[in-house]
């Protein structure tokens, strides 16, 4: 009814191998991307745009980088939170060093730095995998955390061990630092998040993505069949931090402004993870919905008692907030373990047969 | 030459000519190792029988160290707490085979080992809505754990010890000994190895894997609850452990995943290497290198021992 593909019909091998192939998806797509860079700006209210959409995004991002290293090749990783530190801090050394430098460029190279990080907390890998991969991917979180306090070159000697986003312009507008405007840094952070995940749709659909898959469903049949495991791995762990690393410096750079360690801690490792498994393991669209699905509740429920007039403090809000959380976190584990991306598709197969689902 | 000299050389002068601080040092990080130990030695029972790695552990043990204080505070007198604090550590380990594991049986480990966050995740939530964030005293005195300390002399120095930690040693020797003999002796200790070795063989001769897993949960319950006594006594009772639980890991990674002696003898070198490297080789470093080093160590390891010091041989390349 809404959504047929019959007489769509494929007469090229491109057709046939492109990302949507039937017409009402690309529809439905630049719809999407309509309402996030024309209507969101127009009609969102600056809290909605900076307290919502610019951390959805980021996270967004850096749960796409955390998935291709979980969903797609199958190693568990809880040194997240320490990548994106390592591109926040990396992001603020080089403003420091090339002020001049377009602000945007530095952010996508301060990838670099954490995809270097990434490969060499990646190469015990190689040796072994599962939980014993957690344990090294912990000593990379608590490694560099430690580094973020006691190397305090990487915070310019700074008394408060804060690094603090400085203004910096890119083509003649103020995109950073306090007196920046929100719909400049979210249409900035949206550019960035929409491009990488083009990139890495394309990444994860060629040669390279298939040979992470081939790892992650059986290692010694991907060997037999030709793909060297030191290559799918460290390349897996380097693009993988790469995006972990540029949501860390969007983070810094567009959303908080000002950054500690404990921006970067252990619990927004588990963060990312969570939004990983309930967006959906080995799917892009999964990282959006996860991302969604993890920030913008807690603020939804933080609202509920208020608009229905019940005088809860906050700390108990906050505590109720945990539990309904890791209460739903079991229940998708039980109930769909493929995540709401799974959800999405089942709905849109529905969508596709009604109302003659035989 | 200055750096080389103060790694290779000076620390070790300073060992020998002050060997009373040096056991200082060592009484210090013998006492953090029995309780690194313990907490792995919870994973370990729940991953041995269930092959779930549950990171709720750390959790729990915050969990029935609060519950321990709350009755306390309620009005109980501390044993009846205890009690009621073991009861409360049986239902939930009922409670988590009846809702989580039962339901997840056959699922990758990575899905069992997110359920376990989600449930620690839980845990906090609603032990803080209980009882409150804030950090608590543990009853230590009302419990009959003694609280003085033991001023030793020798090499002409004085190594102090506290009555407590030696408690905490004893009780957790007592516990593992305990551990060891219902393994060992009992028949549903058999059951347990039964299921280790094999779920499928196991269900086969009859063995319940749904009461097996309610049991071990309710056993990684008593482990976490000695801990947590143990813990709270020396500092307070607070969240923050939670963090501390997840060194349990590294100590994992020494001992092997399947193996009880591992976790204590993983736990102890944890524990002493930590505790001489912080105050001999630290200071080069800036301090502060207890939070990583653990993870360093097990790293190190790991390139070469994958299966642990006890644990089984993996026999898989890739």
């Amino acid at each position: 009814m809404f959504y047929r593909e019959a007489g769509q019909y494929k007469t090229s091998y491109k057709a046939d191998q492109a990302i949507f192939p039937i017409f009402q998806d690309r529809m439905a797509i630049v719809f999407y991307l309509l309402v996030a860079f024309v209507a969101i700006p127009y009609f969102g209210s600056d809290f909605f745009i900076t307290s919502m959409m610019i951390p959805f995004l980021i996270f967004s991002l850096a749960a796409i980088g955390l998935n291709i290293l979980v969903g797609y090749t199958g190693q568990i990783s809880l040194g997240t939170g320490a990548f994106m530190g390592v591109g926040a801090y990396a992001c603020y050394k080089m403003t420091s060093i090339f002020p001049d430098v377009n602000i945007i460029i530095l952010i996508i190279s301060s990838g670099i730095f954490s995809a270097a990080v990434g490969m060499i907390f990646g190469l015990p890998s190689l040796r072994i995998k599962g939980f014993y991969l957690v344990v090294t991917t912990l000593a990379a979180q608590f490694f560099l955390e430690w580094c973020f306090i006691r190397v305090p070159w990487l915070y310019n000697y700074n008394d408060s061990g804060a690094i603090e986003v400085p203004q910096r312009e890119a083509l003649g507008v103020i995109v950073t630092g306090a007196s920046a405007t929100p719909t400049t840094r979210y249409l900035i952070v949206l550019a960035i998040v929409v491009a990488m995940t083009w990139v890495a749709s394309n990444i994860i659909h060629g040669r390279i993505g298939r040979s992470w898959m081939m790892i992650r469903d059986m290692d010694i049949a991907a060997e037999l069949m030709g793909i060297r495991p030191l290559y799918a791995k460290l390349s897996a762990f380097a693009v993988s931090s790469f995006y972990c690393g540029v949501a860390g410096a969007m983070m810094v750079f567009f959303w908080l402004g000002a950054a500690e360690v404990e921006s970067f801690d252990v619990n927004h490792s588990f963060l990312i993870l969570f939004m990983v498994v309930i967006g959906g393991l080995g799917s892009l669209v999964g990282s959006f919905l996860g991302a969604a699905f993890i920030w913008i509740l807690p603020v939804i429920l933080r609202a509920i008692p208020d608009t229905i007039g019940l005088d809860i403090n906050a700390a108990t809000v906050e505590h109720i907030n945990f539990m309904i959380i890791g209460g739903l976190i079991i229940f998708f584990l039980i109930v769909e373990p493929h995540g709401l991306a799974r959800l999405w598709a089942l709905a849109k197969q529905k969508l596709r047969v009604w109302p003659f689902p035989y | 030459m200055d750096l080389l000299f103060n790694i290779f050389v000076s620390p070790f002068i300073e060992m020998v000519t002050m060997p009373d601080f040096l056991l200082q040092v060592l009484w210090e990080g013998f006492v953090s190792g029995t309780l690194y130990a313990l907490i792995a030695l919870g994973f370990v029972l729940i991953f041995k029988a269930s092959g779930v790695f549950n990171f709720a552990q750390g959790i729990m043990v915050v969990f029935a160290a609060l519950t321990l204080v709350g009755f306390h505070a309620a009005g109980l007198p501390a044993y009846v707490s205890l009690v009621l604090a073991l009861a409360v550590m049986g239902f939930l380990a009922w409670g988590v085979e009846r809702v989580v594991l039962r339901h997840l049986v056959n699922q990758p480990d990575l899905i069992l080992f997110m359920a376990t966050i989600g449930l620690s995740y839980f845990l906090i939530g609603f032990g803080e809505l209980i009882f409150g964030g804030e950090p608590k005293s543990m009853i230590t005195e009302q419990l009959g754990l003694p609280t003085g300390s033991t001023t030793i002399e020798i090499f002409d120095g004085i190594v102090i010890l506290q009555h407590l930690d030696i408690a905490a040693a004893a009780i957790a020797a007592i516990l593992v000994a305990g551990l060891a003999l219902f393994f060992s002796k009992t028949r549903i200790g058999r059951a347990l190895r039964a299921v280790a070795d094999d779920h499928q063989a196991a269900l086969s001769v009859g063995i319940s894997l749904n009461q097996i897993w309610a049991i071990v949960w309710f056993a990684a319950g008593i482990v976490a609850l000695a801990t947590g006594i143990m813990w709270g006594a020396r500092s307070d009772v607070s969240f923050a452990l939670q963090i501390v639980a997840l060194k349990a890991l590294p100590v994992l990674i020494l001992g092997g995943f399947t193996s009880v002696p591992g976790a204590i003898i993983g736990g102890l070198i944890i524990g002493f290497g930590e505790k001489l490297f912080e105050v001999y080789w630290g200071g080069l470093l800036g301090g502060g290198v207890e939070g990583w080093f653990a993870y360093v160590i097990a790293l190190i390891f790991l390139l070469f021992r994958p299966q642990g010091l006890f644990g089984e041989k993996i026999i898989e390349r890739v």
